[in-house]
Formats: C-alpha cells, sequence, structure tokens
C-alpha cells in the first residue's frame, strides 16, 4: 500500500533545515556542478551546429557524380595471382551523370532529402583588361542551388539573378578583376568564350573559393564546358545532416555512380567534433561524479550527526524503510534545488557569454542555448545523482541500532 | 487495577537470558533468566545499582533489543521471533517512551514532537490528532509552550514534552528510564507528579527505571535487579509519604 510519505518529507527537510551551512553549502556545490554541466553542454552543442553550419551551409551534404575513369586490365587476375604491370592511370575528363534529368525528381522523392541541385562544374579562365584569372566555373540553377548552399544569404552586394549572360562571383573575384555588380568580364573554357555581367558578388566564407568562385546559368555551363545538356554533379541537401553517411551507402548500393557524404568529405572536422563530444562526455561524468560524492559526503556526517534522532525515531516506531527514505529524500532535495539554481547560473553564464563575447564582426561569436529539453535532463539526472549518492548513508542510518543510537 | 480475568498479562517474561559479544573472550551475561508479570495498569518502578542490567531489561521489554533466550509475551503475543519490520509497529502502537535526556527531536517544535508518532503512522496529521497532542501538552502544563523548539524549553518542560508525545498514541504501556535523572529536585518531583496523574486518569501501566528511592516509594510495585537477576518484586504500601505534589494546575 502506497501512503503519502508526509513523514519522510517533514523529517527531512526539518534535518536539511537543522543542518543549515552543511545544506547551503552542499547545495551550492551542486548548483556549480549543474551549472558546469549544462553549460559546457550548451557551449559545445552550440560551437558545434556553429561549425557544422559553417561547413555545411557551403557544401552539400552529398554529392553524386560521375565514377573515375579506370582502366580496365585485359583479364581479370586469378585470385591469388600478382600482376607486375605498371599501368598509366587514365586522365579524367569531364563527363555528364548519364540521366540525371531522371534521377533528379527519383532523389527528391526519396524521405529527407530537402533539395536536389544538378551542376556543372569546371575549370576556366576570367579575364578583364589585362587581370587573368584561373577559375571554378559552377553553372547551376539559381533556386536550387539556392537550397543547397544557401547562396542568396551570402550576396555582399548586388541582386542575386542568373538569366543567360549574367555570372554571380566571388567577392575576392571581383576585386581582383575590378568589377562592380553589374559589370561585364570574359570567360574563357578550352577554346570558347563567352562576356559574362556580374550581378552579385557572393562572401562563401573562405577567401580562396571567394578568388575562383564563377556561378553562371546551368545552360551557359553547359556551353562554355562543352556538356550540351549535361551535368556534372548532383548535389543533395538534408534535412538532417546525420543521415547523410547511411543514406550515402543506400544511394552507393542503387547506383553506379560517385556518391559521397560530407563526412567522408571532412573527416577531419567529423572526427574532431566526435573527440569534442568525447571530451564534452569525460567532463560531464567528472563533475557529476564529483557531485555524487559531495551529496554523499554530506549525508554521511549527517547521518553520524543524527544518530542519536534516527535512534528515537525508531524507537518511537519509525520503520527502517522510513529512516532510510527520510535520506533519500534528502539527497533528492539538495539534488533538485542545486540543480534549479545551477540552471538559473547556467543561464547566466549563458548570458554574460552571448553579451560579452564577440566575434571580429561584433556579432555574438555563436549562438548558444540552453535547450529546455537539455536543462530539464540535466535536472532530472542531478536529482536522480541526488538519490544514488544518499543509497549508502540511507541504508547505515536505516541500519543504525536503535538502543545503541539512543544511549550515546 | 488488575486485568480482567481471562485477559493476558500485558507482559509476561519467563527466563529471559540476555549476553552481549556472544563468542568473542568478553562474552558477557547481563541478565540470568527473569522472570517477570505487569498487568496491565500497573505502575511499577524497576531500580537497581549501576550494571545491575535495568536499561537492557528496559530495552527488551521496549523491544529495541532482543533476548538472546527466554519467552516474551507481549499483551499475550510472543515477540522474540517477530521480524523488526513488526517489532516497529509494535513499539509504536503499544509503546511509549520517556527517556532520560528527553530525546525530543530539536527541529520540531512541542507540538511537531507530540503529533510526530501519528505523522509516522498516516504520512499526515489529522486535526483530531493534533487536537489530541494539544489537549495533551495542555494537560501536562504546557499550553503556551506548543510552538517552542526543544531548545527554548527547561528540562521538566522538556520530560513533559516527552511524556505527552510517549502518550499521544494511547499506548497500553509507557517506559521510562530514569525519566527524573537529570532534573533538580523540584523538576523531578513535577515530572513524577505527572506520571502518576497520567496513570490514575488514563490507566496506562509505566515501568520506570530509577534510582531514587524516595519516587519508588511512591510506586506501585517495586522491581530491583542485583546482577541480573531479581532481587526483590514487592507491592509497595501506598500512603506512608504523600506524594509530592507540585503539579501543574490542573486544565480549567
Amino acid at each position: 500500500m502506497l501512503r503519502w510519505p508526509g513523514f519522510e518529507l517533514r523529517v527531512a527537510l526539518r534535518f536539511l533545515r537543522e543542518g543549515r551551512m552543511q545544506t547551503v553549502l552542499i547545495v551550492v556545490g551542486v548548483a556549480a556542478g549543474v551549472a558546469v554541466v549544462a553549460y559546457v553542454s550548451a557551449l559545445i552543442s552550440g560551437l558545434q551546429s556553429n561549425t557544422l553550419a559553417k561547413t555545411l551551409g557551403a557544401q552539400a551534404h552529398i554529392t553524386l557524380q560521375v565514377p573515375d575513369d579506370v582502366v580496365t586490365p585485359a583479364a581479370l587476375p586469378r585470385p591469388g595471382a600478382a600482376v607486375l604491370s605498371d599501368t598509366q592511370p587514365r586522365a579524367q575528363r569531364l563527363r555528364s551523370v548519364a540521366n540525371w534529368q531522371a534521377l533528379v525528381p527519383l532523389l527528391e522523392r526519396r524521405p529527407n532529402v530537402a533539395g536536389v541541385s544538378p551542376m556543372v562544374s569546371g575549370a576556366g579562365l576570367a579575364l578583364r583588361g589585362e587581370a587573368v584569372q584561373s577559375i571554378a566555373l559552377m553553372g547551376v540553377d539559381l533556386d536550387r542551388y539556392d537550397r543547397v548552399v544557401g547562396l542568396r544569404s551570402k550576396v555582399v552586394s548586388g541582386v542575386a539573378r542568373l538569366e543567360p549572360g549574367e555570372a554571380i562571383i566571388g567577392r575576392e573575384l571581383a576585386h581582383d578583376l575590378g568589377v562592380h555588380a553589374g559589370d561585364r568580364f570574359t570567360v574563357q573554357t578550352g577554346g570558347r568564350s563567352e562576356s559574362l555581367r556580374t550581378t552579385a558578388l557572393v562572401d562563401l566564407g573562405v577567401k580562396d573559393l571567394n578568388r575562383r568562385t564563377v556561378i553562371v546559368p546551368l545552360r551557359e555551363a553547359q556551353n562554355l564546358l562543352a556538356l550540351p545538356g549535361g551535368a556534372t554533379s548532383l548535389d543533395l541537401t538534408l534535412h538532417d545532416v546525420w543521415v547523410a553517411q547511411t543514406m550515402a551507402r543506400d544511394l552507393r548500393a542503387q547506383f553506379p555512380y560517385k556518391i559521397e557524404s560530407w563526412q567522408e568529405n571532412n573527416a577531419q572536422l567529423v572526427a574532431a567534433l566526435n573527440a569534442q563530444s568525447v571530451a564534452t562526455g569525460i567532463i560531464r561524468g567528472v563533475v557529476l561524479a564529483v557531485v555524487v560524492l559531495g551529496i554523499a559526503s554530506v549525508l554521511v556526517v549527517s547521518v553520524v550527526q543524527k544518530r542519536r534522532e534516527i535512534g528515537i525515531l525508531r524507537a518511537m516506531g519509525a520503520t527502517r524503510g522510513q529512516i532510510m527514505r527520510v535520506f533519500l529524500v534528502q539527497g533528492a532535495v539538495v539534488g533538485a534545488v542545486g540543480s534549479l539554481l545551477g540552471l538559473l547560473l547556467a543561464v547566466a553564464l549563458i548570458f554574460v557569454f552571448t553579451r560579452f563575447v564577440h566575434g571580429s564582426d561584433g556579432r555574438p561569436l555563436f549562438d548558444i542555448h540552453l535547450l529546455p529539453a537539455t536543462a530539464l535532463l540535466v535536472a532530472l539526472i542531478a536529482t536522480v545523482c541526488g538519490v544514488l549518492a544518499a543509497i549508502a548513508p540511507a541504508r547505515s542510518a536505516a541500519r543504525l541500532d536503535p538502543a545503541q543510537a539512543i544511549r550515546i | 487495577m488488575a486485568a480482567p480475568p481471562g485477559t493476558p498479562a500485558l507482559i509476561a517474561l519467563s527466563c529471559i537470558k540476555k549476553s552481549y559479544n556472544i563468542g568473542r573472550p568478553s562474552e558477557a551475561e547481563i541478565l540470568h533468566g527473569l522472570d517477570l508479570q505487569v498487568a496491565a495498569g500497573e505502575f511499577i518502578a524497576l531500580m537497581g545499582p549501576s550494571g545491575s542490567g535495568k536499561s537492557t531489561l528496559l530495552n527488551i521489554l521496549g523491544l529495541l533489543e532482543r533476548a538472546t533466550s527466554g519467552d516474551y509475551r507481549l499483551q499475550g503475543e510472543a515477540v522474540q521471533t517477530l521480524d523488526d519490520a513488526v517489532l516497529t509497529l509494535r513499539r509504536r502502537h503499544t509503546l511509549g517512551f520517556v527517556f532520560q535526556f528527553h530525546h525530543l527531536l530539536p527541529a520540531f517544535s512541542a507540538l511537531e514532537n507530540v503529533t510526530l508518532p501519528a505523522l509516522m503512522g498516516e504520512g499526515r496529521v489529522s486535526s483530531q490528532q493534533r487536537e489530541r497532542a494539544r489537549s495533551l501538552l495542555d494537560a501536562v502544563g504546557l499550553a503556551n509552550a506548543m510552538d517552542k523548539r526543544p531548545g527554548e524549553l527547561s528540562g521538566g518542560m522538556q520530560q513533559r514534552v516527552a511524556i505527552a508525545r510517549a502518550l499521544v498514541l494511547d499506548p497500553p504501556l509507557v517506559l521510562a528510564d530514569e525519566p527524573t535523572g537529570n532534573l533538580d529536585t523540584a523538576a523531578s518531583n513535577e515530572v513524577f507528579a505527572l506520571l502518576r496523574r497520567m496513570h490514575a486518569e488514563r490507566g496506562t501501566s509505566f515501568v520506570i527505571v530509577t534510582h531514587d528511592p524516595r519516587l519508588a516509594a511512591h510506586c506501585d510495585r517495586l522491581v530491583e535487579l542485583v546482577d541480573g537477576r531479581i532481587a526483590r518484586d514487592e507491592a509497595m504500601v501506598q500512603g506512608v509519604e504523600p506524594v509530592p505534589s507540585s503539579l501543574p494546575a490542573p486544565p480549567p
């Protein structure tokens, strides 16, 4: 039969109030621990999502390309046989993804795909007056491409528009060529050349990219690169970036193309993020362990101090279970109150961080938020830790022999 | 106030032995086979020199310790074999305790101390039980000190709170271990008179360990322990000396 634990609550709260100094100290300790855990969690997840947004904002989550040209051996070597020949690898030429027009709607229909953008890319030269710059020419459908990399949000001057004969170019390239939005320059590729009008300058976040990027309409690039009707790659963007790896694997099994997820293209970044997550996990674990030990040690002392009271309560007819719960409740209360204060402290820390730590452009370095779900989870874990910390002291309190405890 | 025939004695001890440190070189037998009967409504003084086993006997009677061997029946129930959980409930409902050093909970007010046994049982204190606790505190002369903490009360007042607490669930038996042991004469007379009055008004049985022969003389029966054996067990002739009376004014 479950009974309202009024006795346990009342006695636990009185015990906590009686040992005011101890209680205040341990609650502050728990609050500090919870604040550190919550703050570090928020900071790291903010940092990671910022890094990801910066990285993935400028690239596709999955790219689909024509497989590389390879030299096919005249005969398959028998298993176990060694082949003593060194063939010259083939030079990779520009080829189109076969039947890409049919592939786009097929990919778009897959769950989790947010957008598919065909692209024709190749090398070329940008010329204006005496300036010659080597460039990466990209032919795209502006609306689709915008969905993948958010191009429109990166425009620094002019208006993003790609009518025939128009181009969007990187900021540094514009500087090198000495053009503004609206000026013309010439693009030259193997044998062909075309005069294009700049509509907008973009900042892609990396100077090297800005120095080389020329974005033109799909058809323009097809003409310039001699790939009529073709597309050299398809860029996919996903709703959930973390399924890219598995989706890329599925697609590889299904289509004979070279398909890569962003993780495969940014292995170092992924490794760094993982290392960061592990490091935060360790910090959280250590802090929680310290919190548990702190609560436990305070309660151990409290059990010793309260021996006589425990003995009286037992003599008066308090059961072992009741005595045990009195101390478990103390652990839970310390954990809960401490985590509440800790969360407030974390919110304050985050406010201070976003308020006073700014990037070079004067805006906050990155967004950090304490998600309610995270806060709730941290508070719950801290409270559970409080109860866990109380188990050993509570058991020793329940085991006290009342006759001996009273005699002291 | 003898029990009606047919009802079992309140307490029946037969051949109770108690040893400590069993199996070790320091093994010592404190009680050497006691037989004792207590009927409902008795008022007994338990005397004896230090080390005679009084406290041990009281702890056994109070279900705080188990006898090493022998048979103990409380209200006819053999309690030797009951487990701790059941013994705890018997302590709560059948017994009241008054200790020498008051043993109130310092974090609780006088009234809260008295309502603790009810809180323990139900998880909350009904207004009826609170009323009962108030009237008991009133009866022990502490109507004006109900909300005071034990630290704010004198020794005699604390002991009266402890008596009220022992009586609040109306147990048939109250065990008192030197209830006047660290009180001055006036306070100790008051507390003793209070015990006698509660006995008279409620018919509760009392077993009181005391060193004070003057107080023992005012009990109905005297049991004297010497070296773990009952050396004397006799009814006291009442009225030889007047009961020391500095009773608090009875409630109007």
